[in-house]
Order: structure tokens, then sequence, then C-alpha cells
């Protein structure tokens, strides 16, 4: 892990260039989800949440085998069901929701906050929550609607490939998980590789636009999907030429930066304002020297 | 599964019918995947859902539930008619050429000897004809009428395409397509596997459903050979192990069973079991039964048990009748049975009839549940409102909770679908007070023994003599008892091949089975189990994985029964010559001194070719049977409706349900008809959940938290529902609350030209457990089961929906 | 947003602060970034099977705790085992939560007895329960056992006190089982197999 410190690409603002990369060749990883392979059975989604700690609520049946229906803070993957027609035929599309890890990631360019969202040198998009501030910026910067923010401690939460499993050597828990090997994690190429290969299995069985999905626009996907039908990517759930919007790539710029300071020193303003006229309230603090909160909500 | 989990690869077609592996065995489903990955195998599956297994079929064909034999018989038509049979495998190695009794006939839908009011058959006709030797007689070239080949071909000329789909709603189209991939593999080198599991078992035909399947397998010589097989998914972890160690009314361990009344010496009751071969040269290898037999009444009652009181023979009770749960729940509720002892079984949830069992359960006079969870059972007597409407205070049971350790806090084996018997290690102790199941069914014993040591009581001299001579009395370790399941040899085991060499001595625990005597010198609590701890140790525990052959056979990870064999019947997967169909998936072949190969051979090792020796050594005829009399309602499976059907009459014949199916007396009126309950519903399991046992499991409960019921989009129109909407199903039992999930993965089927819905109902909720609360679905299921084995009928009757 | 008011200024006075700097070109800190730490470097593994189907899934329990005997393991995490043949480490989402089985809150910790017509449990030690059942049983046998039937055959059976036994247990379990309901003269008796 230690040894992992250094080795990152990018991260979220932050103007000084990140270290020299502790070794000289950083293989880049990809996650493989083939979807003519899957079978929907969330071995994926169970095994996330059993090695990330996470435990959503037990929710309700809302009409579709989708549970949560659909990401949030304590569930980093769902499993979507969609029945549907392709070519007039009935298709029950069943789809692997969760974080793309791009290579261009829209949410570390939106980040305002130093070090809140980095990239490691093998491709993986990684949250440090301790940095984050909460802002929901990187939300809005998704091209994929990933990432989610957690009410609890306003810190914002997603996939993070098991950059821990990763850094030991371990495939990603989701990875380990799957049963019918619709999930395969390995270096970039050779996942790229495989995907191709794939396509020929497909179109012999009657897929004739099963295709690859690594979308130019966000510079590639560190998360590769094999669509049986890879000409409807948006039947999946997925769009079909995602990109980072242009505001995004203003922020970048100087210009942009100096006006996001201003907007959150109005916001600090904004803050004091609202404590001078509503004054201090007592509220059972995580330090602990509160005590319960009379009347009144936060 | 007479092959196993990875052999699936190896497989040219699979077909998924009566089974949804995809969901409730995924991992096992690996290797279908892999087939179609790696193999180009292609999937069918013919399910009345299309299920998460569907969604990746490269075909898939609808069926109404209860309607499998018409569409099977619909395939063996198929293949009998088209000549797409492997034809010399079914002469060699099938009793296709066995001549029948003449006098034994099929009419209007009934065979030979049917008596309406006992419902049973009077199975004396149903014989082979026999030559003056007693053996049966046959005509190799198929052709005379009453060959079991003629005969079945005459049966199954009623089941033709257009028959199919008037009964079972599969459109003619998708029959046809189903039939020619499962006929493509007729051919040596090509193979088909069947994977099933409850949507087979569960009907009041169920048993007749396999040996469909066993048929079809047969005709395309699948039997035996690598990729092939008739694989019964097996639902629990251990329900292989158990049903191997007789947990059954009227079983013993391996597959012997308890006497009946009229076998009263011990002598009648071995000359019934010991099947003397039908054919000259074959071995008929139960006519070892004696030898098993008094290896376990030595294994249980050692010094007690001796020549001269018959091995204890008076010591095991006799049966009468089947005692099934469906007869105990109604021996149970006309307030003969005073006590239950329930360890990890979930009865209030499992049995079909759930009023039934529920105002039985509150008639006993106790109830032991043996537990690591609080289960719906132990919880029978508690109201939980609309989920479970009753009134402790009129409840007199004496309930007893004890919590038991789970899998993660023993040592202990598992027998898996694939017969393997793999051992586990304990990882930590049991929460609280918790104690392994062994150490409470020793204690409780040993209590009980002491009581009858000191005052006596009923026929104390089987529980004061059984063998108990474990370390520590009240808690028998798990070793002590596999090693005591394997068998030991009480005296030296003299070879009678070898005069001076010994096959066991005395003390050593033995190798194999082939060693048990019926002397009494050698004791074994379970006779296919012997060979899984040998003096070289426990093989259960064994972790090589080192596959030589290539072909997922494993030899030296843990230990398979029999013999640790992985692949039955294999001597079928060569010619009647020795040589392996498909040279290039051999399991074993004739070296011109003996059976050699990649798996231990399911055959006399040293049996030439030339010796004429058939390959179904455990059949009295050395071959399969096409033409099965054992079974309760006829020698080849014929379709029945269900009971509660959507049909007025059998469009097959004058018979509507299976004739030899139980209904007690009180049941009879237990049955819907379509005028009331105009859907038919079926009972399935969900790959989030285990059964009634993940909704206590935080994450599962995340993955599939409320019980909802799956609905057609026409049936959804007509009621004017959508997903989302609170609807109430009934069923002549009784009727539950869920929510509606409305899909065109449910199909409104066109059967005998009248529209018939197909309503799906999971069944995972109850009311103990972290999931929401909702009913138990078996409120709605019919108390009838199959004729031959008392398998209840969840996956099909009627029911009705309305929105609540 | 439910964050309390102290932590929201809190929040918006750091995240401004650190920002803000960062934007105007200074870094506080080396731009440096640690992947969460790995849970199970501290484990002991055990070998186990997965209790739920029959695909028999071997599966490893990763537990705190060196087994020593002042301390309790507490299981913190179990994995599908790479070395199994048939799972080779997958596991289905069942078994890949297996975790919040062997910790569920409905685990059953002390023996518990309902009295009749009552509508609770009690907290009861295994003496009493043991030595209760042992008579109850003893009692129902001892009066209701057949020696013979209406033919006089002999046929030394027990009726009135059914068995289940589970078939998620292991082998073991239900050999002893086994020998003891047969030994009692048990024939109401089954397991899973046949529901």
């Amino acid at each position: 892990m230690a040894l992992e410190t250094q080795d990152i690409r990018a991260r979220s603002a932050t103007t000084t260039s990140v270290p020299p990369s502790a070794r000289s060749f950083q293989p880049e990883v990809s996650k493989l989800i083939d979807l003519s392979r899957c079978i929907g059975c969330k071995a994926c989604q169970s095994a996330c949440m059993e090695w990330n700690n996470l435990r959503d609520v037990v929710g309700t049946f809302e009409g579709s085998y989708t549970n949560p229906p659909d990401l949030d803070d304590q569930s980093w993957t769902v499993m979507k069901f969609n029945e549907t027609e392709v070519n007039g035929q009935f298709a029950w599309l069943i789809f692997k929701d969760g974080c793309l890890h791009c290579t261009e990631p829209g949410c570390l360019k939106a980040c305002p906050s130093p070090g809140a969202i980095v990239q490691y040198q093998n491709g993986i998009v990684d949250f440090q929550q301790d940095h984050c501030i909460g802002c929901g910026y990187c939300i809005a910067g998704c091209p994929f609607n990933i990432p989610r923010l957690r009410k609890e401690d306003s810190r914002v939460y997603k996939c993070t490939l098991c950059s821990d499993r990763v850094a030991v050597g371990l495939e990603p828990a989701c990875i380990k998980s799957c049963p019918t090997q619709a999930l395969s994690f390995g270096s970039r190429p050779e996942m790229l590789l495989q995907a191709e290969h794939r396509l020929t299995d497909l179109q012999e069985r009657g897929f004739s636009q099963a295709a690859v999905y690594n979308p130019p626009g966000v510079g590639g996907t560190h998360v590769l999907f094999v669509l049986p039908h890879g000409d409807r990517p948006e039947a999946y759930g997925l769009p079909k030429d995602p990109r980072i919007g242009p505001m995004l790539a203003l922020w970048r710029s100087t210009v942009a930066r100096s006006l996001g300071v201003l907007t959150m020193f109005s916001v600090l303003v904004a803050g004091i304002l609202h404590y001078m006229r509503h004054g201090p309230l007592e509220v059972p603090g995580e330090d602990g020297e509160g005590t319960p909160a009379k009347g009144g909500q936060p | 599964m007479t092959n196993d989990w990875v052999d699936i690869k190896n497989a040219d077609v699979i077909l998924v019918m009566g089974g949804n592996p995809a969901e409730a065995h995924p991992c096992g489903f690996k290797w279908v995947i892999e087939a179609k990955v790696k193999k180009k195998a292609r999937l069918v599956v013919v399910d009345p859902r299309f299920t998460r297994t569907a969604s990746v079929a490269d075909l898939y064909a609808p069926i109404r539930p209860g309607t499998d034999i018409a569409f099977l018989g619909g395939v063996i038509r198929f293949l009998l008619a088209g000549d797409k049979i492997h034809l010399d495998y079914v002469k060699a190695y099938t009793n296709a050429p066995f001549l029948i009794n003449p006098s034994c006939v099929f009419e209007d839908g009934l065979f030979t000897g049917y008596d309406g009011e006992k419902r049973r058959y009077d199975k004396s006709t149903w014989i082979y004809q026999t030559d003056k030797d007693g053996y049966a007689r046959v005509d190799p070239t198929l052709s005379d009428p009453n060959c079991v080949f003629q005969r079945m071909k005459k049966h199954y000329e009623r089941y033709t395409p257009e028959m199919v789909e008037r009964v079972c709603g599969t459109p003619k189209d998708k029959f046809l397509k189903v039939c020619e991939l499962v006929a493509s593999t007729g051919v040596p080198h090509r193979t088909m596997t069947s994977l099933y599991a409850l949507g087979w078992t569960q009907h009041s035909v169920g048993s007749q459903n396999i040996r469909s399947i066993a048929m079809i397998q047969l005709l395309l010589g699948n039997m035996g050979m690598s990729g092939g097989g008739v694989n019964a998914l097996r639902g629990h972890s251990n329900i292989q192990g158990l049903t191997d160690l007789g947990l059954l009314s009227n079983s013993l361990p391996g597959y012997l069973t308890l006497p009946n009344d009229d076998d009263e010496q011990l002598k009648t009751y071995l000359e019934r079991r010991t099947l003397k071969p039908l054919r000259p040269g074959q071995l008929s290898y139960w006519s070892n039964y004696p030898k098993f037999f008094v290896s376990l009444m030595k294994s249980w009652y050692g010094a007690a048990a001796t020549k001269e009181n018959d091995f204890a023979y008076s010591y095991l009770p006799k049966v009468d009748a089947p005692y099934d749960v469906l007869r105990v729940v109604e021996l149970m509720s006309q307030g003969k049975v005073n006590g239950y002892v329930c360890q990890g079984f979930n009865a209030l949830a499992s049995f079909p009839d759930k009023p039934k069992v529920a105002a039985g359960l509150a008639r006993l006079k106790y109830l032991v549940v043996i537990d690591p969870l609080a289960t719906e059972t132990s919880e029978f007597w508690q109201n939980y409102g609309e989920f479970n409407d009753v009134d402790p205070a009129k409840i007199e049971t004496e309930v007893f909770r004890l919590p038991s350790s789970c899998f993660a806090e023993e040592d202990g084996s598992l027998v898996s679908s694939a017969r393997w018997l793999q051992w586990h290690w304990k990882a930590a102790e049991p929460p609280g007070e918790a104690k392994g199941d062994p150490e409470i069914v020793g204690e409780l014993f040993s209590r009980i023994r002491q009581l009858y040591a000191k005052d006596g009581g009923a026929f104390a001299d089987p529980i004061l003599k059984l063998t108990w001579s474990y370390r520590i009395t009240s808690s028998p370790h798990p070793e002590e008892l596999a090693r005591e399941y394997n068998g030991q040899a009480l005296a030296d085991v003299p070879d009678p091949k070898q005069p001076g060499a010994f096959l066991a001595r005395a003390g050593e625990q033995l190798a194999t089975f082939a060693v048990l005597q019926a002397d009494g010198t050698t004791a074994c609590g379970c006779w296919i189990f012997a060979g899984c701890y040998t003096p070289a140790g426990n093989q259960m525990a064994r972790r090589d994985n080192a596959d030589p052959s290539g072909l997922g056979i494993f030899p030296a990870w843990s230990w398979a029964w029999p013999a640790n064999r992985r692949i039955l019947y294999n001597r079928a997967s060569c010619d009647p010559h020795g040589t392996p169909y498909d040279p290039s998936r051999k399991l074993i072949w004739w070296n011109g001194q003996k059976w050699v190969g990649n798996d231990v051979p399911d055959f006399k090792v040293d049996s030439a070719p030339a010796e004429g020796m058939d390959p179904f050594i455990m059949n009295a005829e050395g071959v399969a049977r096409l033409w099965a009399p054992a079974m309760a309602e006829g020698p080849f499976p014929e379709h029945y409706e269900p009971f509660d059907t959507p049909l007025p009459k059998n469009p097959f014949g004058k018979a509507l349900n299976n004739p030899a199916a139980r209904v007690f007396p009180g049941d009879a009126k237990a049955f819907g008809k379509p005028d009331e309950f105009p859907c038919v519903a079926t009972t399935y399991r969900l790959t989030e959940h285990f059964h009634f046992w993940t909704k206590h499991a935080r994450i599962p409960a995340v993955l599939q938290p409320q019980a909802f019921v799956e609905l057609s989009e026409g049936l959804a129109r007509k009621k004017g529902l959508k997903s989302g909407d609170l609807v109430v199903v009934k069923s002549k039992r009784g009727s539950l609350k869920a929510k509606a999930l409305v899909t065109r993965r449910l199909p409104t089927l066109v059967i005998e030209g009248k529209e018939v819905e197909v309503v799906g109902l999971p069944i995972h909720w109850g009311f103990t457990g972290q999931t929401k609360k909702g009913f138990l679905t078996n409120t709605l299921t019919p108390p009838v089961g199959d004729a031959n084995i008392q398998t209840p009928e969840y996956k099909a009757f009627l029911v009705s929906v309305e929105k609540a | 947003m439910n964050v309390t008011r102290r932590g929201f200024l809190k929040l918006t006075a750091s995240g401004i602060g650190a920002t803000s700097v960062a934007a105007l070109g200074f870094s506080h800190r080396r731009a440096l970034a640690d992947v969460r730490l790995f849970k199970l470097t501290q484990t002991s593994e055990t070998r186990n099977t997965c209790p739920y189907c029959s695909v028999g899934c071997g599966v490893i329990v990763y537990g705190l705790g060196d087994r020593a005997k002042n301390a309790r393991t507490n299981i913190v995490h179990l994995e599908g085992d790479p070395d199994h043949p048939v799972n080779r480490g997958t596991l289905c989402p069942k078994g890949a939560s297996l975790l919040d089985f062997v910790n569920s809150p409905s685990r059953l910790r002390f023996p518990e007895y309902r009295a009749p017509g009552t509508s609770e449990w009690k907290r009861v030690s295994w003496e009493f329960a043991f030595d209760r059942i042992a008579r109850l049983m003893k009692e129902d046998r001892d009066r209701n056992f057949v020696a013979k039937n209406a033919k006089g055959q002999t046929v030394n059976r027990w009726t009135s006190t059914a068995f289940l036994a589970a078939s998620a247990s292991s082998n073991e379990a239900g050999y002893i089982f086994q020998k003891v309901v047969r030994a009692l003269g048990g024939v109401c008796f089954d397991n899973q197999a046949r529901v």
C-alpha cells in the first residue's frame, strides 16, 4: 500500500504536478463486463457490499428485480433489469451499473477539493473521503451519473475498483465473486483483446451488432463492456456518446477557477450569516462534547 | 448427478428443463457458460417463465407448469419416428430388446391392474417374458411387437407436436427446434446434459418426469458419457448426503430400506432385496445386499448383533406405510403425533398447505426446534398479525428452541450434488451457548439412555445396546463419526483369492466396500461411503486439484461416492468391445487385461468385453430400463394433469390426474377448480435468496427485500394491475397478499384453444428475519405428492389474482 | 441534507480553505494519495464449504484472533476458495454474503422455552432443556411404542414423535441423528429431500 502512495496520475484541484511515479512502469488495469455471460445473479453487488463494509437499508419491492432501485452511497454497484424489445424481439437486458473509471474522469476534473479525487497510475479513479467537502461537483461532472452523496457525513462515495485489493495484487471483490466470469480483470490491453475475441462468438450466435463499449468521449474507460446489442448502449442504460460537459472544460481554465473561488467565498459568507442569524446550537457532536439537541432541526 | 459440475463443460447441448440453475446454482452454472464459450455448446431452456437462465439461452421455449411429460413424450416420439437415436447403444445397453408380458397393456390412460378404490396398481402383469432358466427373453432385432422398443414406440405415438402445443402451450415451431437440438446428440461424438431440479420433482408425476429424460438420454446414448447424464441439481448443501445416509422415513444408510411389517425374518427381508441377475452373465450388484446390511447392524449394535439373533434385526423398526412429511402432517392434524423434533428444518414454511400444518403443530404436546436461526416454525404459536394469525393462549404446545452452530463453527463433511464428500474445518466458536448438532443429539440421547437404564421402559434393548464408544459420551466428535460410517474390520478378513493374505486386518479402517462381509466381521455405517476414511486417513479432506485428463475429473480432490467414481455408468461410454465412443473424451477403456482410464471404472474391472457383462451393474437386467415396472403409476411415463388443473379432462386419456398418487380422504376437497381459480401458479426460488434462510442475512435482504408475485401483461390488463400494486392471490387452501411484478417474462398460454395465465410465486418471505414481513407461500400449495416418493406438488396449482 | 449546522460550517470552512489555497496555486501538502488499508492483513484463514446449495463451493473463512484460549475468534469476512475446482473462487450473491448469516441478529444464542398457552420465550439452561425433552420423549415413547401390529407381527416402531433433519447439516450430524432415531424406533423421519 505504502509503495503505491506516490503512483498517482492525477489529483483533483491540484496545480502542482504530481510526484514522479515511484516505478518506471505501471500496468493499467481494466475490468471487463461481458453482458453476454451475465446472469444477473447480483453476486457482484453482494460481494461489493460485503468487502466494502456497506449495508444498505432493506427497502421495499418497487416493481422490479433491481434492488436497491439505484446506486447510492451504500450500493456502489447495482444490477439493473430492463425488459425491452430489440429488433422486434423481446429482450431482458441485465446491466451492471457502477463507476466506469474514465481515463479522463469528469468527476476529478470537476472536483474543487485538492486530493479528494485521485487517479492512480493503474487507471483507478478513487475518492479520498477525508479530503471531500461534499460540494457535489463530481456528481454534476460525471457523464454516467455515478457518485452519490452520503447524507450522514456529507461526503461522496462510489466504486473504488477495490483499490485496496488491487494494491495487494488481488482482483476487485465483484470480479472475484462473479460465477460466470461475466466480470474479468487484468491489464488493459489484455481485457481489450478478450473483449474483441468475444464478439466473434456473439456474432455467430446472431448478435450481429455486438460491440465493445469503451467510449472515446471520456478518453476510454477502465471498465469495459461487451454489449450483445452494441448498437443500442442506451437500452442498457449507457450513454451512447458520453462526454465531459463543456462547463467542466471551462472549470480547468484560470478564469473559471477564479470565479469558482469567488463562489466559494460567497458560500462561506452565507455560512457565517446563517450562524449569526440562528446562533450556536448544541448537537450531539462527533467529538463527543455536545449534549443532545433540544428542539430545532439542523 | 450422474456426472459432476465441471463435467458440464464437456456438453454439446445443455437442456435446462425443470430447473433454473443460473439462479439456483450460479457457481455450477459457470460450467454451462464455459461450455458455451469454449465448446460452442447450445443452451436450451424450457420453462414456464423466462428466467435468468433463459436470458443467456440460445433457445427458449415456454411450457405450462405440470405438462413436462407431454413435452418429453413428444421428444421421445420425435426421436423414434425420425430414427434419430443412437441405435447400437439402445440395443446393447437398454432393455429395448426385452420382451414384455403381453397381458400388460395400456388402455384409456391406464395400465393393466388398476384398483380405483385403493388408488393403486396390482403390478403382477408388469413383468418380462422369461425363459426356462428364469432369465428375461429378448429380441435383439427390436421387431417383436411386445419388445420394450416397439411398445414404447406405440405408447408415444399419441405425443405429436400438435398435441404438445395443445397441452403444453409450447408453439409447435419452438418445440420442433428443441427436438432438433436434442436429437443432434444422438451420435457417438456429441452429448447432451440434462440439468433439472425441483421444477421436475415437485409434481404429482415428479418421478416420471425424471424417468422421461432418462429414457431420452438412453435413446441418445448420453448416459455414462462425459458431457452427458441426467443431472439432478440438488437443493441444500447436504441434501445428497442426508439422502445417502437414509434420513428419510423408510430408508437406511446407503439406499438400504427399512423392513416392512411382512419382512418378519431377516432371511425374507434379505431375499427380497438381494436381486438375482435377470440375464445371463450379469453382475446385479445388489446381490451384495446382505453384506451391506449386516455391516450396518454390526456398526450400530456391535457385539449385541450376532448371527444367532439375526444381527439384532428386531431392533430396527418396521414400516407399514411411507411415513413421509405429508403423512406426518395428516397424522398430526388427527392428533396422532405428540412430539416433533425439528433439526434445521422450517416445517411451517416448507410443508404444503400451511393452514393444515399450523393446525397440526398446535395439536402437538411438545415441539423441539434445533436451529442456528429463529425460524417461523419455532414461532408458529406467536401472533404475527395477518402473516400468522393465531391466538397463543389457545396453543398448548410446549416449545423448546435450542441454538445450534453453523457451518463455520464446526468440522465435518457435506456431499455436494456431484456426490463429492468435502471436509470443512471449524473457524470459530458458535455464538453464546450454541452447540454443534452432534453434541445436541448426543446429549439428548445420552439422557434418554440413562433414563431407560435407570427406570426401564418400552423395548429398551436397542437404546441400551446401541454402540456408543465416543471419547466424550455426550459429544461425539465429527472425526469419530466419519470413521464410523466409513467402517472398519472387526476381525481379519481373509482374501479369498490369495490364501494367507487379508483384505483387511482387525481394527483397520476399510479402504473400500468391496471388503464388506455378511458374516459380521466388518462394520460399516454407510456402505456407499466406505473408502472416505481409510487407513490412509480422511480422504474427504484431500485438496489436490490436478486434472490430468482435462475432463474436469479431479480424482484427488475430496472423495466421491461410490469408490471415488466421478461419472456414474462410465462403462457405457465405451462400445461393447470396450472402445470409447468418443476418443476426444475418454473416461475408461479396456486395455486387454482390465478396465482402466481417467475415472474409476463403474464395472467389474477384470470382466473382459467378450464376457458380455453389461454396463448398468446396479440393475438386475445389466442394462438400463426404458420400461420400468417399479414405478407406481406405470412402466412408461404418461401425461396426467396436476391435481389443480385448468382442464376439465386429460387430452391424452381418461385418467385426469395421476391415478396412483395418494390423496388423504380429508384432502379430496382441497383441490381447486378453474372456474374459481383460473390461473396456473408455480412456486420457485430467486437467486438472491436461499429458501427461508437468507432473509435473516442483511445483504440478501437488501437485494430482494419484499414478497412479490409475477404476472403476465395479459393478466395485468384483465385485472387492471400495474407493477407495485398490492394483489391478493387465492387458492383453495388459503390466500396471501404481495406486490405485483407485471412482466413479459411470464406467458399467457393458449391451452386447448383457451388462454391460460401463469402466475409466479417466489417463496422466500415469512414473518421472521430482516426482509419485510410476508406471507408464507405454501399457504397456497396443495397437499398432494408424487405417487412414488411423495414430493409435494408445489410447481403446478390453481389460483386467482385480484387487486387488493 | 442531514448535516448538523456545526458540521456544515466546518465543511464549508475547511473545504473552501483547502480548495482556495490550492486554486491559488499553493498546495498545503504533497500531492499524495493512499488506498484504504487492506482488511485481511491480520486475519487467519480456514477452509470451509458454503452451506447453501449443493454446488459445494469452497469458501475461505477469515477470522480475527489466533484462537488462543482467552480470545474468541470473530469472523470478519468470507470469500470463495480459488483452489476449489468447481467454484474457482467465485460465489453467488448468497455465498458472497455468508458473513451476514454467520453474524445474523437472528442467530440463537441460548436455549429458550415457551410454556403452553403463553406468548413469550423464556431463556432456560441447557440442563433444563435436555432434562425436560428427554423425559417428554421417553414418556411418549413408553406410552405409544408399537411392539406388534394388529396381525401380531413384531414391528417395534414409534410413530407418535416425529423427526426432521437438516439437509444443510453435516454427514456426521446426519449419521448420528439417523442412528439415534432408528434406535428409538422412529419412522416419522425426513430431511428436506422431498420439499
